[in-house]
């Protein structure tokens, strides 16, 4: 191609932003089509998102399990894998958290690195199980994480039946014990005296009612973790090279077959984090699962979002933490349907798939502006 | 022979809940055959589901309504067509923006049309899908079991057959397995590559709608948020399982129809812990067979790959 412009999508962030502004932009029209006013949408959004730290904390506390996963995506997909399986990686560590959390007694500070590498070997082990049939039997990832995440799933279910490894009268496990737990005022809330605290310091109290998790700093050290492991060290760019081109990879002398397994103990490991997290943090249990809960699709959304970069995900994972709050508010105070935000997301993706679309745009705009000249 | 009444009872449920699977997994047959990935029919069923649903409900007719959902899989589809074949987007980002814009969209227009609920007003039963041989057979005898479904069943296996005729033994199926295979090869021969690929995902997403209303409007009678709930991942697993074939894929609808009918079965009978096993099965079956199916040269060629046009 000869008149060839330099098109806006060579910059990954730019391409994000622009597909951001369509996918908000078609939000609010379906938004105006439906009879809602967009700009009253805006400001609901806007107030729930920005108008009290307590909802920014919420906004923060509920991105942490789709950084997460976000993350483990992104991973996966830098190394040539689609990490499909987020969802149930993140199910087996969600769950092996609850129980370790529980039966498992240790001292505070121990006990929660304990049970976060309980969740990371297992959930590891469950990642890895599609490396190794990829490696081996070069069964596709995509087609074996899905069948995992079900077996995930039904794996919970089944657990959960047996009596002794839930409570009493009903479908869900034993509250983590309090040192494990990683959110913070968990006992004076729940055991303490959270009603005089409250009276005597009423502007803290409203802001510590959400559960304030160290889960977000984790998720942000995963991430720099994770950038640091892809970009600067060996190993990293061996799986890098794996998943630019296995067969050169292949002639450079990396075993590629041995790449896709460590790629898969490590994706299932950082999902496998964000269960755990999610439990110690914010639900201390764990339930049984009548459908996905999609943290894993979520995490995909994050990671596509965020053009697999693992810093990336920190942002994009708290945008759609955010679009998912004032999806709700909307509802809540305008009625308008809370799912104008998956369609929102859906757009995003769809445009950051198809980068053509603004080539081609780009392209035409270039061409008239010759033509003119000429 | 209360026995044989336990296995025809196992083999109708079987049949039914096959049905949206197999529609479902044709179209991806379809689509992938002309070398586009579609992970996205897990968003086209879930929009057939709905707008079958919805448009039986208020038309009252759930032939109308079947037609509908087919239509607004195949709509749905037109957006991953655009992206996939005209944009040479990478084809499986481009479904999962579908499997958000599907549920997402569906769910939208039931709060708009249902006032503000996730779900839609339930058919008359009457309304529903009717079954052609009701009545044909003593009631509850093997061969009702067995042979008393929907008609949206009969199609199914009928399209099966037809498809599979089609793709093997006609010019169109030919060309369209040629595009799948050899894209470049084809073009130099004259053939159409982004129009047939076009075609061919836009019909893989009306038989994934169909697939989405033979749940909705047969087998139940609404549309609620987690009704599909997975079904389009396992049509998109029984296609690999069937190796990208019609006949085989049918099969493996067949197979996790049957667990389905066990889980049934069983889970009348006995308390819940075997039956969680039970549904994991199907899972680790294909996980299993996947392991020996997976030698070389089952998927099409160029599956996935945009077209270069080097001319």
């Amino acid at each position: 191609m000869i008149n060839r412009q330099k098109s806006i999508t060579e910059n990954p962030s730019v391409l994000a932003i622009f597909s951001v502004v369509l996918g908000l932009g078609f939000g609010l029209s379906a938004l105006l089509l439906s009879g809602y006013n967009p700009l009253l949408a805006i400001k609901v959004m806007g107030y729930n998102t920005f108008g009290k730290l307590r909802f920014f904390l919420w906004i923060l506390i509920q991105a942490v399990p789709i950084i997460f996963t976000g993350i483990s995506v992104a991973f996966a997909y830098r190394t040539g894998l689609f990490n499909i399986g987020a969802e149930g990686q993140f199910i087996i560590g969600a769950l092996v958290a609850a129980l370790v959390g529980y039966y498992v007694r240790l001292p505070m500070i121990i006990h929660p690195i304990v049970v976060l590498l309980c969740s990371i070997i297992a959930a590891s082990i469950w990642g890895g199980i599609a490396g190794w049939l990829k490696a081996q039997f070069g069964v596709h990832e995509v087609i074996s994480t899905i069948m995992l995440n079900w077996i995930a799933l039904y794996l919970n279910n089944f657990i959960l039946n047996f009596p002794q490894l839930r409570r009493p009268e009903s479908e869900a496990t034993h509250k983590v014990l309090f040192s494990a737990r990683i959110d913070l005022f968990s006992r004076l809330k729940e055991e303490g005296d959270w009603y005089t605290f409250q009276t005597n310091h009423p502007q803290l109290a409203d802001v510590f009612r959400a559960p304030i998790t160290i889960g977000i700093l984790l998720a942000v050290l995963t991430a720099i973790i994770i950038w640091i492991l892809i970009e600067k060290t060996n190993f990293g760019y061996k799986l890098k090279m794996v998943g630019f081109n296995k067969d050169a990879a292949l002639y450079q002398g990396v075993s590629v077959t041995r790449s896709y397994v460590s790629a898969m103990l490590i994706s299932g490991a950082l999902a496998g984090i964000g269960g755990a997290c999610h439990v110690l943090g914010v639900t201390h249990e764990v339930a049984k699962l009548a459908a996905m809960e999609g943290n894993g699709f979520d995490g995909i959304a994050v990671a596509l979002i965020a053009n697999a970069h693992p810093i990336g995900t920190i942002f994009s994972g708290i945008l759609f933490s955010a679009l998912a709050w004032g999806g709700k508010s909307i509802q809540r105070d305008l009625g308008a349907p809370t799912e104008v935000v998956n369609i929102v997301i859906g757009i995003i993706i769809f445009f950051i798939a198809a980068p053509g679309i603004f080539k081609t745009i780009t392209q035409m705009r270039y061409q008239r502006k010759m033509r003119r000249k000429q | 022979m209360a026995i044989l009444q336990d296995i025809a009872f196992i083999l109708g449920t079987m049949l039914m809940y096959a049905s949206p699977l197999i529609y479902t997994a044709l179209g991806g047959v379809i689509s992938e055959n002309s070398g586009v990935i579609n992970i996205g029919l897990e968003g086209m069923m879930t929009i057939g589901a709905f707008f079958a649903a919805m448009v039986g409900y208020f038309t009252g007719n759930p032939w109308l309504g079947f037609l509908a959902g087919g239509l607004a899989g195949g709509a749905l589809a037109v957006l991953h067509a655009v992206a996939c074949v005209i944009f040479d987007a990478d084809n499986v980002i481009s479904g999962i923006a579908i499997i958000f814009i599907g549920p997402g969209l569906s769910l939208f227009l039931s709060r708009l049309f249902f006032d503000g609920a996730t779900q839609t007003k339930a058919l008359d039963l009457s309304k529903k899908i009717p079954r052609p041989f009701n009545g044909v057979f003593e009631q509850n005898s093997p061969l009702d079991l067995v042979f008393n479904q929907y008609a949206v069943v009969y199609i199914a296996i009928f399209l099966v057959f037809l498809i599979s005729f089609l793709l093997y033994k006609t010019r169109i199926g030919l060309r369209l397995r040629a595009v799948g295979e050899q894209p470049n090869a084809a073009l130099t021969m004259g053939i159409r590559v982004r129009m047939v690929r076009f075609l061919a995902v836009v019909i893989s997403g009306v038989l994934a709608g169909f697939g989405g209303a033979t749940l909705s409007i047969a087998i139940v009678s609404l549309f609620w948020g987690s009704l599909i709930s997975g079904q389009g991942f396992i049509a998109l697993a029984a296609m690999i399982f069937g190796k990208w074939r019609p006949i085989p894929t049918m099969f493996a609808c067949f197979l996790f129809g049957i667990a389905q009918g066990i889980v049934v079965y069983v889970g009348a009978r006995v308390q819940g812990t075997i039956s969680d096993l039970l549904s994991m099965l199907p899972y680790v079956l294909t996980l299993i067979v996947l392991t020996s199916l997976m030698e070389k040269g089952l998927a099409p060629e160029a599956l996935g790959k945009p077209l270069r046009e080097r001319l």
